[in-house]
């Protein structure tokens, strides 16, 4: 036996985890999931719902999962006939006072009490006759209702608001079969992190206002992403209906945001599906932006930076929510340059999740401030607006609120160009994807780089920035050029 | 019987010696009764040697688990590192069982004593007695009484408190005790750890029931030899014991008797019997936790440890139920189930919607419209309710369910033949 290790076999299959490893962890490397409500990684361990009871070798009776740490040679089954009874027990159970109305839940199609029923629960019910349970839905916060109805009272939420945001609104009130999940009467479910609780719920008790009735689960795709919302760098998953961004749920990452993202990230994300978007490249003709094709427009590029090179001042004014890439290649593309670069960052109030470390709603409200100044890029946004004014060159990368004035020429590439944006005095405008459109990385405020993924097609020609100013560096043979 | 009363002489009278005699209740009177004697000569020994006493006396926790005291108390730490509590069970709510009431009213110096004795042996220095909110009386005469031996500073440096309960049977389950305390929820905890690792307030716990404490004082005064010596069957249960029997007898109250003791002694010679013109039909021998012994099972069953077990049933708290001839069975396993119902903590699935449901069920069959698939179900529900949840509040409204229905099915099936008029539930 290796130094510090737990061999047991579940199933069957041995497995060696290190000592304190929970079982129903440990079943996890084995490839097997106990089925299970009230335990969560994320969470203190609770042990109330009785769903992940297996049978241990040895032990009197059937233990709990999720409650029960790992010890050498044991030997754990999940399937033998006891077990299972036991499942099929809670299972009938949380079910009979269950409203069963799957048809018009959200959460049909992703709910564990769905998959578990399925999967080992009763084909009919016992109940009978007898009324079930009814507690009408209750407005608990900005963004959340909670339908008592189909409450298991597995106490994820209340454990989540106690332990990690550590403001204890929520709590389990009254006993027996007519317990439900109770709210303080004066407080309301808006801590800056309680979306997490909608996450949690292992049934639709607990529903999203944003997201109520938008779609089906089995209609979403889901494409891993990077919140944009502040510099944190939660890992996220953007599900898209249709090719339309319909939610913000985060993605386990337990470097950054172990399972959770702040209300600010989970609804940071309306502006992605936006339809005012540039979707081709336009070029200035007579003091008239027109529509073209990219030939054109990076013909005009090139003739622009070619012929301001040499000795000329650049200026490039870029949004810190651009990826690394993009970034890169603007860089390069002004290499020939005097240049400077600068972004504006956006405040707001911090707000963290104290029962996690080093996770919070971040005061800069970007998500590649640090990458862009990994490139050079400085903050220093008035004196580049400034330089602007007089530099040969001036590249506007996706900030068109920035009111650059030039005597220049003015290269713009974004997504959106505002009625009043002083990008419309553009030479060229290049129409660019957004973060749920391409592929890109950032780097986080503790310097961890990270890969986001496209959810949806860009509009029109609009195309990825790190396409775009590849495209041009390769045009003005920089490609081999030093970084 | 309400006290005073004349014991019977088939009594053993140890903890009940001074019940009816209100000058015990003071500190002056029960010192004058030899009280605090043992407590005194305790502090001088050390705590070992006091565990050590009470594991030799064969000591076994009267609350209902009948767990060997001393035992119990070899669990805590031997090095000190943190502070150690002892916690006392007050909160007496299985209902049926009111002996710890009765303790509590006449020699709540009795208690306190041996809590300090508990608290210097596993080498506590506060003792929390948490006692059930309904007991206005018992609260207040404890008070009282914790008042004077205070002021007498018979308690050293132990400092004993008194937490009053609000009204939960659940929190008479010991980890549910402590949340309580603490200010919590009382829901019981998930064990291990167990109280002497991670107990109130996460330190090392140990836990008695009043009965038990009351029990030390004496045990330390007259040896632990002599405390083995009583026991009337079972060398493993050992000591005398309160029976509190309430229902259909001439004389309900509380009998202390040898352990081992012949239940229908019990009922017959010192309760006086079934009233007249009636027989006994059914015995719940241990608070209503326990399953049912049919009117044989009783006859026969000898009350310690292991002879109730033997008789298909357990001693529990001591808090015998009796049902003559005239109870309708299903009337009273349904009123069991209901009490369940209503004070299952929610936590666990299994004992939140089961108990729920065995009652609804009971009803239906009271009320005439049960389904001759109702008995199998409602055998099948108490299976999963029984051995897979946190505490045993589901197993104890299974108990009753599973053996009523197994001993008088007869009475079930009259109901669901139609051959039984309706008993309207309300």
């Amino acid at each position: 036996m290796a130094e510090g290790v737990i061999t047991l076999t579940i199933d069957g299959v041995p497995v060696s985890v290190p000592p304190g490893t929970l079982v129903i962890e440990a079943a996890k490397q084995a490839g097997v999931l106990v089925p299970h409500y009230c335990y969560h990684p994320g969470l203190e361990v609770a042990g109330v719902c009785r769903m992940c009871l297996v049978e241990i070798e040895k032990a009197p009776k059937l233990q709990i999962a999720c409650a029960t740490t790992v010890t050498e040679g044991m030997v754990v089954k999940t399937q033998t006939v006891q077990a299972k009874d036991a499942r099929q027990g809670v299972l009938e159970f949380l079910l009979i006072n269950h409203p069963l109305d799957c048809p018009i839940c959200d959460q049909a199609g992703e709910c564990e009490l769905q998959d578990f029923v399925f999967q080992e629960g009763r084909a009919a019910t016992r109940y009978g006759e007898f009324a079930k349970r009814f507690n009408p839905v209750e407005d608990f916060g900005p963004d959340i209702l909670y339908v008592p109805n189909r409450c298991i009272l597995c106490t994820r939420c209340v454990r989540f608001m106690e332990d990690l945001a550590r403001e204890p609104v929520l709590n389990v009130s009254e006993r027996g079969d007519r317990a439900f999940v109770g709210i303080h009467p004066d407080a309301r479910l808006d801590h800056p992190w309680a979306g997490n609780v909608v996450d949690l719920c292992p049934v639709g008790s607990l529903l999203s206002k944003d997201f109520l009735h938008k779609a089906r689960a089995w209609e979403l795709d889901k494409t891993p992403s990077i919140c944009t919302g502040c510099s944190q760098g939660c890992n996220i998953s953007l599900d898209t209906r249709e090719e339309v961004v319909v939610r913000v749920r985060p993605r386990s990452n337990l470097e950054v945001n172990q399972y959770f993202i702040c209300d600010h990230g989970r609804m940071h994300y309306p502006w992605m599906n936006r339809g005012d978007r540039i979707e081709a490249p336009l070029v200035k003709h007579n003091g008239e932006l027109r529509a073209t094709d990219w030939e054109e427009a990076f013909d005009r590029v090139v003739t622009i930076l070619r012929g301001a090179a040499g000795g000329g001042k650049a200026v490039a004014i870029v949004s810190p929510g651009a990826s690394s890439e993009a970034l890169a290649l603007v860089k390069r593309l002004l290499s020939g340059f005097d240049w400077k670069g600068a972004f504006q960052v956006v405040m707001g109030d911090e707000a963290p999740l104290p029962g996690v470390p080093n996770l919070a709603l971040r005061a800069e409200r970007v998500p590649n401030a640090k990458g862009a100044e990994r490139l050079g890029y400085t903050r220093d946004y008035a004196a580049a607006l400034a330089a602007a004014a007089t530099a040969s060159v001036v590249f506007v990368l996706d900030d068109p609120d920035c009111g650059v004035q030039t005597a220049g020429a003015l290269i713009y590439a974004g997504t959106v160009l505002p009625a009043e944006s002083t990008c419309r005095n553009a030479d060229v405008v290049l129409p660019i994807a957004n973060v749920a459109e391409e592929e890109g990385t950032f780097v986080n405020r503790d310097g961890r780089e990270q890969r986001y993924f496209p959810a949806k097609p860009a509009p029109g020609m609009a195309q990825p920035a790190a396409w775009v100013f590849g495209e041009l560096v390769a045009a003005m043979g920089l490609a081999e050029a030093q970084r | 019987m309400g006290f005073p009363h004349q014991p019977h002489p088939k009594e053993t009278v140890v903890l009940s010696q001074y019940f009816g005699d209100p000058d015990a209740r003071t500190y002056k009177g029960w010192v004058k009764r030899g009280g605090y004697e043992a407590l005194r000569n305790a502090l001088a020994t050390a705590p070992a040697a006091v565990v050590e006493q009470v594991k030799e006396s064969g000591l076994r926790g009267r609350g209902g688990a009948g767990f060997p005291t001393g035992l119990k108390w070899s669990f805590m730490p031997k090095a000190k590192t943190r502070p150690h509590y002892v916690c006392v069970n007050a909160d007496e709510s299985e209902p049926g069982t009111f002996k710890d009431r009765e303790i509590m009213r006449w020699t709540p110096h009795a208690l306190l004593e041996g809590a300090a004795i508990a608290a210097h042996a596993i080498q506590a220095e506060v003792v929390v007695i948490y006692i059930r909110g309904e007991f206005t009386e018992p609260w207040a005469i404890t008070e009282k009484a914790l008042a004077e031996a205070d002021a007498a500073g018979v308690f050293g440096t132990i400092k004993v408190y008194l937490h009053r309960g609000a009204g939960a049977y659940i929190c008479g389950e010991e980890t549910a005790l402590m949340n309580s305390i603490e200010g919590k929820r009382g829901n019981p905890r998930i064990k291990p750890p167990f109280p002497a690792v991670a107990g109130l307030f996460g330190m090392p716990t140990t836990i008695n029931n009043v009965e038990t404490l009351a029990a030390v004082p004496h045990i330390l005064n007259r040896g632990a030899a002599w405390y083995r010596g009583l026991s009337l069957s079972n060398p493993q249960s050992t000591g005398t014991k309160l029976f509190s029997v309430c229902g259909h007898v001439q004389r309900p109250g509380n009998y202390e008797v040898t352990l081992g003791f012949p239940l229908k002694d019990l009922l017959y010679d010192l309760c006086g019997g079934p009233l007249p013109g009636r027989t006994l039909k059914a015995c719940i021998p241990g608070g209503s936790s326990v399953p049912i012994l049919t009117r044989e099972e009783t006859e026969a069953c000898l009350l310690d440890y292991e002879g109730v077990v033997a008789s298909g049933s357990m001693l529990g708290s001591g808090g015998v139920i009796v049902f003559d001839d005239s109870t309708d069975m299903v009337y009273q396993i349904m009123r069991l189930a209901r009490f369940y119902a209503h004070e299952s903590c929610a936590q666990c699935t299994q004992c939140r919607e089961g108990t729920a449901w065995t009652t609804k069920i009971l009803e239906r069959i009271l009320a005439g419209q049960g389904k001759t698939e109702d008995l199998d179900l409602l055998l099948d529900l108490s299976e999963n309710m029984t051995g897979k949840t946190i505490c045993v509040l589901s197993d104890s409204c299974a108990a009753p369910i599973v053996s009523g229905i197994k001993k008088f099915r007869g009475e079930f099936d009259a109901y669901l033949a139609g051959a039984r008029s309706p008993v309207p539930v309300g």
